[in-house]
């Protein structure tokens, strides 16, 4: 089969997909379109070892330059594409080229959330997503400087975590009642504002945000909250989740649905079209649920699969998905969704900072939290995909290895 | 420079030129037949896990802390098995042999 691919988007998801592509033995044309001027590379270190200095920018790079020479991947970096034609089977360029494809892989991400409340755009205010918004926060992180981080998400409390290793003062402002409220229960919650409080974080949580103050610069000096306090502040980073990249799609008539809404094969509404990654609103018959994820992970085994169906195959996606964050020398490991469970077991004993938590639905597992337990986090992948029922008095039992810890027949 | 010998899936034989100085997996995510290592090199996903050749088991370090508990729980893992993200390529490993285990 000869045609040509086009892939939007040159992240995590992109990268895999030609790789894929070209391991699955396509031979055809492979155009990858991307807007940041850069080979796709890695985004997970970018809040932590990136931007404390620790990683060198080449070492970002998912695949060096000659991987796409050798792979012929025509590369269009720096470049937006800026309509879609499902008719025509057309993408036009910023450039005002338009070129011609016989399937296209949509990998246009996700990009932070902005918040509107007055005083939004002064200086000194920060979101991560690219490498490029880093660049601008790393210099902007000295010793002694105070940032505000709006948002104790994953992004908000790695950043917190890299800035008190740099020195700064840091301060975080939650709206919800505790710190890593959509993503983990209250034990796991609360070890993290405990270990973040001995690093020197100051987090507040049930504050929420009203808006911006400026010094007669021009610049942020302080963040308010609804509450009418203020924070001082010499910069501020914005961490308050991401939303899908769908305006391309959405303007060719694509269905979206919190995302590019794309079936088990990853296949959006028009046959010729394909969606994977952080874009992605994808139904798992798993949890039942339609899901849109951000994580390389997901990006990973999306991109895999859409590219393997778009060359013919038809393979549903269904993997059980996986995250993790470091956040000092805890590393955290997620496996699974937890919605919808109805009770949660700790094995192991937080003080000692190395336990599990576990969410279930009756007695099956459905996701776990590992902070600094890599062997129960490899246990559980099986496990929850197997929807094994487990025997809740020997879960709680840490002596016990998780994967012994099933309910006997 | 250093050269790495790699046996593939298939076990066909490549030699590459090793990165020095980083881990093998940054050498061996290029390669079409190498690793998918996922997690970029955090140790987190196991998605980079190698056989080490038994003649060289003994100039590497042994694996440690979250190297070891990941590997412990794969069902593909060997007493040669290693985290490629955790095993730094240097100019002394010249010639040094693995195999690419498989997918889990």
């Amino acid at each position: 089969m000869e045609q040509g691919v086009i892939v939007i988007g040159a992240g995590q998801a992109a990268s895999t997909a030609v790789e894929t592509l070209r391991k699955e033995g396509f031979t055809g044309e492979i155009t990858l379109v991307g807007d940041e001027p850069e080979l796709p590379y890695s985004r997970p270190p970018l809040s932590k070892k990136f931007l404390a200095g620790e990683l060198a920018e080449e070492r970002l790079l998912l695949k060096a330059q000659s991987f796409y020479d050798s792979h012929q991947v025509r590369l269009r970096l720096g470049t937006r594409a800026t309509q879609l034609s499902t008719q025509t089977r057309t993408v036009t360029l910023d450039t005002g080229e338009t070129l011609n494809y016989s399937k296209l892989l949509l990998c246009t991400g996700s990009s932070p959330r902005r918040v509107s409340v007055p005083g939004h755009d002064l200086q000194g205010i920060h979101y991560l997503r690219s490498k490029s918004d880093v660049a601008r926060l790393a210099h902007e992180l000295t010793a002694n400087r105070r940032i505000v981080i709006v948002g104790a998400g994953y992004i908000g409390l790695e950043v917190a975590a890299t800035c008190r290793q740099l020195g700064l003062q840091v301060d975080v402002l939650e709206m919800a009642e505790r710190i890593m409220n959509r993503v983990v229960a209250s034990p796991v919650s609360d070890f993290f504002a405990q270990e973040h409080a001995k690093a020197g974080v100051n987090i507040h949580t049930r504050h929420s945000l009203a808006g911006f103050l400026a010094d007669p610069q021009g610049r942020v000096c302080a963040v308010q909250t609804t509450d009418g306090a203020q924070w001082p502040a010499d910069l501020v980073l914005v961490g308050v989740g991401g939303l899908p990249n769908t305006e391309l799609a959405a303007r060719a008539g694509l269905t979206i649905d919190n995302g590019v809404a794309v079936d088990l094969y990853c296949q959006t509404s028009d046959p010729d079209v394909y969606a994977a990654g952080d874009c992605a609103n994808q139904f798992s018959t798993h949890y039942q649920r339609r899901l849109r994820l951000e994580s390389v992970d997901n990006a990973f085994e999306q991109a895999k699969t859409a590219a393997q169906n778009l060359l013919g195959k038809s393979l549903a996606h269904d993997k059980i998905p996986w995250f993790w964050s470091d956040q000092y020398d805890l590393k955290l490991l997620i496996s699974g969704i937890n919605m919808d469970f109805d009770q949660g077991v700790l094995r192991g004993d937080p003080s000692t900072r190395s336990f599990t938590y576990c969410y279930l639905r009756g007695n099956e597992l459905l996701a776990v939290d590992c902070i600094n337990q890599a062997k129960d986090y490899m246990a559980s992948k099986r496990l929850i995909a197997d929807r094994t029922s487990m025997d809740l008095m020997r879960l709680a039992d840490i002596s016990v290895p998780l994967r012994e810890a099933t309910a006997q027949g | 420079m250093a050269e790495l010998v790699i046996v593939d899936r298939d076990g066909a034989e490549h030699r590459v030129e090793g990165k020095a100085g980083v881990s093998l997996m940054e050498t061996l995510r290029e390669m079409d037949y190498g690793v998918a290592a996922i997690c970029g090199g955090m140790c987190s996903c196991a998605t980079c896990h190698i056989y080490v050749d038994e003649t060289w088991l003994s100039r590497l370090p042994a694996p440690q802390g979250d190297e070891l508990e990941l590997l412990q729980e794969l069902t593909s893992r060997r007493p040669t098995s290693r985290l490629c993200c955790q095993v730094e390529f240097t100019p002394a490993l010249d010639g040094l042999k693995v195999a690419i285990a498989p997918d889990e």
